[in-house]
């Protein structure tokens, strides 16, 4: 038994913590707020250097083989820095394709994918979607797709797209392809761009893997992933929250002095810790245990769905009037833990699937 | 990263498990002495094979077993449904305490019967006007000779009934400031001076006692960690208490969600449905279970950084605190599936909601709780 991170873990870690700060400014995050993209050309070429886009493709087709806790690890850090990036989009992507592609498909998008020389992402809801993120009544026929999907991330710079279809069906369209429009959508939160895809007749390949066990776990992964994003955002918040609790004076005492600040500080540290150990162990079952994985990686969407709003919501009110304001950094975090929140099933949703899982 | 059991840890449940399922006599009778009894010669059982002492150092009769076989001592034990010792305060605290600031010949006069059950311990902290400010107690000890006579009183004295000793803080220093003044010592509880009365709680109830100090005499020979050093020493058995703590407090909130979700699936809820089947109760449950996790989660990651580092991480000053939250919101949610029953008081959930209302106030209020968290984890300025 040991609840840590091996040290090749650690490392990891500690370079991405290192390379996000040193790049991702606030200034910067700003930047490619305001911008259409969202990231440059040169950022990518850099994550692609360490290898993320492919930290969970195989060796064999030239990914790093690695597992879920290594990409927890990642997304971790990429919440902490705010890193507006294609590469979670491009993670879903590959991890689809993994589960549910054929080894043609495999062949052909893996390698470069895991080079960074194409980039992938998923659109999941349909246009009049309801809450289920596994539910759509997208259809195909004779080998097109005519529909619309909403929210889709980073469409725009992806040069391919798998497409949640019905009866759990998932295509693969080349946004390059006839019949297919993106058009952008402005998302709540700005360092993660958001896209309307409308697909009119577009030719499409169909993933013809249909292990669901394998689709669920590439899902589980995902919302595995984005709860560690949530676990950085909410403790880099934390952290500014408490830094600014030490330094703002009224009534002549550091406001971090006063109980009613100091406990409100205590509770996001109990949410964050508790939001940090359902992730890593929803990473470690999804590596080495696979039928606790589903329960688990919903335990922790759901967990740190709540606790990623609630602990940027607190961190806020710290801050009293300056954290309202657009010129101070953390209505960043907040949209993304809130946007982060909704994506992939909300916390009720997952609350449901947990309920259920137990047999209730 | 490795959530599974060492072949170590294996083979240490393993052994466990043969052996209660070979030893472990089942649920207590009813009744206060008879089920004290019953405690008390479990933990004899246990002692002869070598468990009571599980964390202690062999050298002092302990099985020297490491955080990770303590957490899987308490989960075993719960889950096997097997008695409470009867020498807790002793074993988890007392014990620990003479270890760690006794002299060697109080380690080998007291250690030896706190195992065995043949003397219980108690622990007199508390005082009525002293309760989270620990520091503030008023019972005055005043050297006579080579002895110490003792007046005051103490609160919240759970086992004293049962006690041969006391773990007493008493002042002995009144000119001195209030943490540098106080002494640790251990009071014989079978003396005149010594009165104990049962304190009836909300349940109805008398789990706790009042102590009623009047002239009780200690010899010089019983102060642990030497005169006007109580604060320091009392501080070690409140870290003992809280250490693997969290740990049996999970284990118990793991039975009481099982019991929890066959409530649900049996009572009626709306229309003669099946309570589970109302997506608020849903909801609810299912927030439980993901409290209870990260609760169990949490203590395990915070005994991994003990044990590497010898502190506990941040997430273990977070323990004791959550589990109140969430066995507070567990009887509640039980009472609601209860529907009209719980208006009577047949149920052992009744009992169990009233009870839990203690548990953000004993072993430390959670207000207090959040103070530790927020002054020595996030290193926010003190409050005064």
């Amino acid at each position: 038994m040991n609840f840590d991170f091996t040290d090749d873990q650690q490392a990891i870690k500690r370079t991405a913590r290192d390379f996000l700060a040193a790049r991702y400014k606030p200034e910067l995050i700003r930047q490619l707020a305001e911008d259409d993209r969202g990231f440059t050309d040169q950022q990518w070429v850099e994550l692609s250097e360490l290898g993320w886009p492919g930290v969970l493709v195989s060796e064999e087709h030239g990914g790093l083989g690695l597992g879920a806790v290594e990409l927890v690890v990642i997304a971790e850090e990429m919440g902490y820095a705010l890193a507006p990036s294609p590469l979670h989009s491009d993670i879903c992507a590959a991890l689809l394709l993994a589960a549910a592609g054929s080894q043609e498909q495999q062949a052909k998008w893996l390698e470069p994918l895991a080079a960074g020389e194409v980039r992938g992402t998923l659109a999941v809801w349909d246009e009049r979607a309801g809450w289920s993120p596994d539910h759509s009544e997208v259809e195909s026929s004779d080998g097109a797709l005519t529909a619309t999907k909403i929210a889709v991330p980073d469409a725009s710079s992806a040069d391919f797209l798998i497409v949640t279809a019905a009866d759990g069906a998932h295509y693969l369209v080349e946004t390059g392809a006839e019949g297919v429009s993106v058009v952008a959508e402005p998302g709540l939160d700005q360092t993660r761009k958001l896209f309307r895809v409308s697909l009119s007749g577009a030719p499409t390949e169909k993933l013809p893997g249909h292990d669901p066990g394998k689709v669920a776990h590439a899902y589980a992964t995902i919302i595995t992933a984005l709860a560690a994003e949530n676990v950085g955002v909410a403790q880099r918040t934390m952290e500014m929250a408490v830094e600014y609790a030490k330094d703002r004076k009224q009534f002549d005492r550091p406001i971090g002095s006063y109980q009613a600040i100091s406990h409100r500080c205590a509770q996001m540290l109990l949410e964050v810790e508790g939001a940090r150990s359902l992730a890593y162990w929803a990473a470690w079952a999804l590596d080495h245990e696979p039928d606790t994985a589903p329960r688990a990686a919903s335990m922790a969407k759901a967990y740190a769905s709540d606790a990623g709003f609630r602990v940027c919501a607190s961190a806020l009110q710290v801050h009293g009037g300056i954290g309202f304001t657009w010129e101070h950094d953390l209505h960043f975090f907040l949209k993304r833990a809130t946007a982060n929140a909704h994506a992939f099933g909300d916390a009720r949703w997952h609350r449901d699937r947990v309920a259920g899982l137990a047999g209730v | 990263m490795d959530l599974t059991l060492s072949p170590r840890e294996e083979a240490f449940r393993d052994e466990l498990r043969a052996w209660l399922e070979a030893n472990n006599p089942g649920s207590e009778p009813d009744g206060d002495e008879a089920g004290f009894e019953y405690r008390r010669a479990w933990q004899r059982t246990l002692n002869e094979a070598g468990w009571a002492g599980l964390s202690w150092p062999r050298e002092y009769g302990g099985r020297g077993a490491t955080l990770i076989e303590q957490a899987i001592f308490n989960e075993e034990t719960a889950r096997a449904h097997a008695p409470q010792v009867a020498n807790v305060l002793g074993l988890a605290m007392g014990g620990p305490t003479v270890i760690a600031h006794g002299t060697e010949e109080q380690r080998r006069r007291y250690l030896p019967p706190i195992l065995s059950a043949e003397e219980i311990w108690c622990q007199g902290f508390s005082e009525p006007d002293s309760g989270s400010d620990l520091a503030s107690v008023k019972t005055r000890a005043v050297r006579e000779g080579d002895e110490w006579v003792v007046t005051g009183q103490k609160v919240w004295t759970t086992f004293a009934h049962h006690a041969k000793w006391c773990m007493l803080v008493a002042r002995t220093d009144p000119d001195a400031p209030k943490h540098k003044g106080l002494t640790y010592f251990l009071m014989d509880m079978e003396q005149d001076g010594v009165q104990v009365r049962p304190l009836r709680q909300i349940t109805g109830e008398a789990e706790f006692n009042e102590l009623f100090i009047e002239g009780a005499r200690i010899p010089s020979g019983n102060i642990v960690g030497g005169e006007g050093n109580g604060w320091a020493v009392a501080i070690t058995t409140l870290m003992h208490e809280r250490a693997t703590l969290a740990f049996s407090l999970q284990v118990g909130v793991q039975i009481a969600l099982g019991e929890l979700l066959e409530k649900a699936r049996e009572a009626r809820g709306n229309n003669g449905h099946a309570a589970s089947e109302d997506p608020v109760i849903r909801q609810r449950i299912a927030q439980l279970l993901i409290e209870a996790e990260a609760l169990r989660l949490n203590a395990y990651r915070s005994l991994t950084a003990t044990m590497r580092t010898g502190v506990p991480g941040p997430e273990g000053s977070l323990g004791k605190w959550h589990w109140s939250e969430i066995n507070q919101s567990l009887t509640e949610l039980a009472m609601e599936i209860e529907g009209p029953r719980a208006m009577l008081d047949s149920d052992r959930w009744t009992y169990r909601f009233l009870r839990a209302r203690a548990n953000s106030i004993e072993g430390g209020t959670t207000e207090i709780l959040k103070n530790i968290v927020a002054e020595r984890v996030l290193g926010l300025p003190r409050m005064r």
